[in-house]
C-alpha cells in the first residue's frame, strides 16, 4: 500500500472517531506531535509534584498531610499512565526522561512558581488543578487510544484534588483576618499564571491547528481559557475572594465573563527557562533521578539473584 | 555514575557469584527495567482487563507497582503481570482479511432467524 492509500485509511478513522491504535499506521508527525504531548503532559505531572511536595511536612493538620501525600502519589500515578503511553509511540522511557533532564523537553511553566505559604496548596488546587481538568477532560476524547485511556483514569482521580484545593480555602476565607488575607494573597499569585497554563491565544499557537485537524485537541486554547475564566468568576464568589483582574467582568451580550490581557512576555519568559523556579525544579529532578541510581542497580540485581537461586533449583 | 557499586554481593553467597567489576558494568547497563503489561480483576466473577504497563525489575515488583499504581481506591482484587515480550499481537494491517471469515455469516446471530409473535420468548 502507499503512503497516500495509509493516509487515507488514517484520516477516514479519525473522521469516524475510531481510535488510532499503537500498531495502526500514523503520519510521522502525528507521532512526533503525540511523543511531545504526552511526554510533556507526564513531565508536568512529575515535575508538579514539587511545589506541593514542600509543604507536605508543614501541613497544618496530619487530615491535610495524609490527604496531600495522597494527592502527591497521584500525581506520580499520573505521570507513570503517561509515559506508558509515550512509550507505545516507541520511545523508550529513558530517553523520555533524559529529554527532561537535559532541558529539552518542556513541561508546564505553572510548576516553576514558588508555594510561599500553605494556601497556595489551595489555590494550586483549585486554579491549576481546576485548568489542568478542563484540559484533560477534552483529552479524553483525543484520537490516540492510550492517551485517550490514560487520561480517563486521570480525571476520575484529578476531581478530588480539585476539590481539596477549594475546602482549604474555603476553611481560611471563612477564617481569621490573617487567614482570610493569606487567602487571597495566594489566589493573587496564581490566578495569572493559571490563565497562562492554556498556552497562547489561537492565533498565535504554533501546533494547534494539525493537532485540532487530528483530533489530538478538541478545544482550542482561548476556548478553554474561557470556559476556565466562567467557571472559576463564579465560585470565586463562594470563597469571598477577589481575582485579580480589574477588566474581569461578566458580559451578558456574549454570555460570558470579559477579562483583561494576560502578561505574555512574563508568559515567554517561565516557558524559556527564566521563571522563579525552573531552575530549581530540573536540578530537584536530575538529584532525585541519580540519587535513585543505586536503588535501580540494586533492584535489578536482586532479580537477577532471585532467577539464579529458580534456576539452581529447577536443575 | 554507572560503575559505583563492584561488588554487591554480601552474605552468605557462594564463591561463583561472588560479583565483580565486570558484572556490575553489565547489570548497569540494565539498569532500564523490562516493561510489564497489566491485568487487574476489579472484583471476584469479572475478568482480569488488561490496565496499563509499567517497568519493573522482576514479577514481584511488578505486581507490587501495579498495586501501588492501579489500585489505589480498591480497583481490584487480582493482578496479573505480564512481560511485554511475550505478548504476540495480531497484526491490524491484515484486519480485513483476518476476520473475513466471520463477515458472512449472519447467520451466527439470533436476529437472524424469524419467530412467529406467538412465541412469546425464545
Amino acid at each position: 500500500m502507499s503512503i497516500k492509500d495509509l493516509e487515507k485509511i488514517f484520516l477516514d478513522k479519525i473522521e469516524k472517531e475510531i481510535k488510532i491504535e499503537p500498531k495502526d499506521w500514523m503520519p510521522e508527525q502525528y507521532r512526533k506531535t503525540l511523543i511531545r504531548q504526552i511526554s510533556q503532559h507526564a513531565h508536568s505531572e512529575v515535575v508538579g509534584m514539587l511545589p506541593e511536595g514542600n509543604w507536605i511536612t508543614r501541613a497544618p493538620t496530619l487530615k491535610r498531610k495524609a490527604i496531600l501525600l495522597a494527592k502527591v502519589q497521584d500525581e506520580a500515578g499520573h505521570g507513570l499512565y503517561l509515559y506508558s503511553a509515550t512509550e507505545t509511540l516507541g520511545v523508550s522511557r529513558e530517553q523520555t526522561i533524559n529529554d527532561l533532564h537535559s532541558g529539552k523537553a518542556k513541561y508546564s511553566s505553572i510548576f516553576n512558581y514558588p508555594t510561599l505559604t500553605w494556601a497556595d496548596i489551595g489555590a494550586i488546587g483549585w486554579l491549576v488543578d481546576g485548568a489542568a481538568i478542563l484540559n484533560q477532560v477534552m483529552l479524553c476524547r483525543t484520537s490516540y487510544g492510550p492517551y485517550a485511556r490514560a487520561m480517563v483514569r486521570i480525571c476520575k482521580e484529578e476531581s478530588f484534588h480539585q476539590r481539596q484545593g477549594f475546602e482549604i480555602l474555603l476553611t481560611l476565607s471563612r477564617g481569621t483576618d490573617v487567614q482570610k488575607a493569606m487567602c487571597q494573597d495566594a489566589v493573587n499569585r496564581w490566578w495569572w499564571p493559571s490563565l497562562m497554563m492554556f498556552g497562547p491565544h489561537d492565533s498565535e499557537s504554533t501546533h494547534s491547528e494539525q493537532s485540532t485537524q487530528w483530533k489530538i485537541k478538541r478545544m482550542s486554547n482561548d476556548e478553554l481559557r474561557q470556559k476556565f475564566v466562567d467557571m472559576i468568576a463564579e465560585q470565586a464568589k463562594i470563597l469571598n475572594v477577589t481575582l485579580p483582574d480589574p477588566e474581569l467582568k461578566w458580559n451578558p451580550e456574549r454570555n460570558h465573563y470579559d477579562f483583561g490581557e494576560i502578561n505574555w512576555e512574563e508568559f515567554w519568559n517561565v516557558v524559556k527557562g527564566n521563571g522563579p523556579c525552573n531552575k530549581q525544579r530540573l536540578d530537584a529532578r536530575r538529584k532525585a533521578w541519580q540519587e535513585g541510581e543505586w536503588v535501580r542497580q540494586a533492584a535489578a540485581v536482586h532479580a537477577e539473584k532471585r532467577k539464579a537461586r529458580e534456576t539452581q533449583q529447577v536443575a | 555514575m554507572k560503575n559505583f557499586i563492584l561488588k554487591y554481593y554480601y552474605g552468605d553467597i557462594p564463591e561463583d557469584k561472588s560479583g565483580g567489576a565486570a558484572d556490575a558494568r553489565q547489570t548497569a547497563t540494565q539498569s532500564d527495567w523490562p516493561l510489564w503489561e497489566v491485568f487487574i480483576r476489579s472484583k471476584q466473577g469479572l475478568d482480569h482487563k488488561h490496565v496499563g504497563s509499567l517497568h519493573a525489575a522482576d514479577a514481584q515488583m511488578a505486581i507490587e507497582n501495579a498495586r501501588d499504581v492501579y489500585t489505589r481506591r480498591m480497583e481490584g482484587v487480582s493482578i496479573w503481570v505480564v512481560e511485554s515480550k511475550y505478548i504476540h499481537a495480531s497484526n491490524p494491517e491484515e484486519a480485513e482479511s483476518f476476520y473475513e471469515p466471520a463477515s458472512d455469516k449472519v447467520y451466527r446471530h439470533p436476529t437472524f432467524y424469524n419467530v412467529p409473535d406467538e412465541v412469546k420468548h425464545m
